[in-house]
């Protein structure tokens, strides 16, 4: 075959060509679940929380209400310090509609510590710069004041380095 | 299980923006595959449609909008959708109508139009995440590969430089793929040189977001011969899928594509991968993916694939050649239709029909595909 079907166009030519338009006006309100309820709550206080499944020992971070692994209802709740250590990590110019940023954002999974291994979630990194960023690097939490803290991730503003770690 | 065969194939080009609707580009696609294989609709009987997020389209029931385009009207007809692996895993869908004897020839046809969703497709996979954990945190696809590639290159000690390579192979062998939307001679340089995204991925390092439709067609072995005396059988299949928690593992080796090879391979009968493939088309939405999904096909030690890349084993030329369509670096990375690239190359190949491109000598091959939330992998092990 000569030519494969199809006929690319520039996005100036889309402009011109025939297109019809759609702004979709949906909103959805999320049931957060008895894990994540807990978990939200616990983050308002300033606080970590887990989850421990007494058949195979492992506490998962974030919280679950079943463990995966043994396929059955996790047992307690485990409070969790709010340090941890870089598992990986970016350094991102882009935002999340691939915007194109001058501060970069630094970003990664942080292992909290107390979680059983490769417990991790992802998070902002603060108070460093793109350089002080290294694998294994001990973390942080720095929260947002009490009366701002709304029961979301967001509620800790970010990971900085932990003070008299290396 | 009846055996399988793979006796058609047809794409349309890779672009940034097509005119065609989303149907249009699936009857082309449809078409070609018909022609080669010299049939019509009335001798399909089933057909599988691939298409991965409906947010691309703002169509959510795209295999209906799609349908008529993919021939599937009065027909049995089923869409399945894993993300990115869903290049690999529409393909086994085909195979698994025709091997449980539902069909005797199967038509699977992976469409994506990304372009329809603007300023950048990015947007839509803002709606791909958690919406406790992660929306929050208002995150970019490309950081969390990025993040995959930092731990790579990490673990094993792997510099930019040899990773690089694997873009400037792609994207060269595409210059003799019909459909490229990037193809280009690149030099290592011109990648490390290249804008910074999301450290460590760069500009040269990463896929575009394109339109494009694939097709093939699987016949049952007994209704081969009148449709080809040249078919290429479905040897081994294999797909697995691991926690969508992807911060509760390490992200170094993708062991769900290791147990996906492992299936396929099984079936195939193959038990030293690296000696008896004679081509490989792994996912390769980004560069460092080509050598990440090397190792998990196990054709190569954990760690080694940059050096065998380095070493020019990887080339058309080299004793494992990898991704020569040229790959989504190169072709372009339309989701689901990326089938073409990976399914329908080893066909290609393995039919000796690769033009430009072929391989000399390959009888075996195997392709991958990766997706959902780095966690599913696809395998598929052809053979002329």
């Amino acid at each position: 075959m000569e030519k494969y079907p199809g006929e690319a166009l520039s996005s100036k030519k889309m402009k011109e060509v025939t297109h019809e338009k759609w702004n979709p006006r949906v909103k959805y309100a999320w049931s957060c679940g008895e894990a994540m309820s807990r978990f939200l709550n616990e983050l308002k206080k300033g606080k970590l929380i887990g989850r421990k499944c007494h058949s195979c020992g492992k506490i998962y971070f974030p919280p679950a209400m079943f463990c995966k692994f043994c396929f059955k209802p996790t047992d307690e709740w485990v409070y969790l310090p709010d340090t941890g250590k870089v598992m990986t990590y970016s350094i991102s110019y882009l935002d999340m509609h691939a915007n194109r940023i001058e501060e970069p954002i630094l970003v990664g999974v942080i292992d909290i510590d107390g979680a059983s291994e490769n417990m991790g979630i992802m998070h902002y990194f603060g108070e460093m710069s793109p350089d002080d960023l290294t694998f294994g690097m001990k973390v942080k939490a720095v929260w947002k004041p009490e009366g701002e803290r709304t029961g979301s991730v967001t509620d800790i503003k970010y990971f900085k380095p932990l003070e008299g770690s290396e | 299980m009846r055996d399988v065969a793979c006796v058609g194939a047809g794409m349309t080009i890779f672009s940034r923006r097509l005119k065609e609707t989303g149907k249009e580009m699936c009857f082309e696609a449809v078409r070609m595959a018909l022609d080669e294989a010299g049939l019509e609709l009335k001798d399909i009987d089933t057909v599988v449609c691939g298409s991965a997020p409906d947010a691309f389209d703002g169509i959510h029931m795209k295999g209906e909008n799609l349908l008529d385009g993919c021939g599937g009207a009065k027909k049995t007809y089923m869409r399945v959708f894993t993300g990115g692996g869903t290049g690999v895993l529409a393909p086994i869908a085909g195979w698994w109508h025709v091997a449980s004897g539902v069909s005797d020839v199967c038509m699977v046809i992976c469409e994506e139009k990304m372009s329809s969703c603007f300023p950048h497709p990015q947007s839509a996979f803002g709606h791909i995440w958690d919406p406790i954990l992660e929306r929050p945190i208002q995150p970019n696809l490309v950081w969390i590969f990025a993040m995959e590639m930092n731990r790579y290159m990490h673990v094993h000690n792997i510099k930019k430089e040899d990773i690089a390579l694997v873009s400037v192979k792609n994207k060269g062998n595409a210059l003799d793929h019909p459909s490229a939307q990037l193809a280009a001679k690149i030099t290592v340089d011109d990648v490390l040189n290249s804008e910074v995204m999301a450290w460590p991925v760069q500009r040269l390092d990463i896929s575009p977001p394109s339109d494009g439709a694939a097709a093939l067609i699987f016949a049952a072995g007994d209704k081969v011969g009148p449709i080809t005396d040249n078919p290429v059988w479905v040897e081994g299949v294999g797909w697995c899928i691991d926690s969508t928690m992807w911060t509760n593992r390490d992200l170094y080796f993708p062991q769900y594509v290791a147990k996906a090879a492992k299936m396929a391979y099984k079936m195939a009968g193959i038990h030293n991968p690296f000696k008896e493939i004679d081509v490989a088309e792994p996912y390769d939405p980004f560069d460092y993916k080509e050598l990440h999904h090397m190792e998990g096909l196990l054709l190569c030690k954990k760690g080694e694939a940059a050096n065998l890349t380095r070493e020019g084993v990887t080339q058309r030329d080299g004793d494992l050649p990898t991704c020569p369509s040229g790959g989504l670096l190169g072709v372009g990375n339309p989701i689901a239709a990326t089938m073409g690239v990976k399914a329908g190359e080893i066909y290609w190949q393995l039919a000796g029909k690769a033009g430009k491109r072929q391989v000399p000598d390959a009888r075996t091959g195997v392709c991958q595909a990766w997706g959902d939330l780095m966690q599913y992998g696809s395998v598929m092990v052809m053979r002329s």
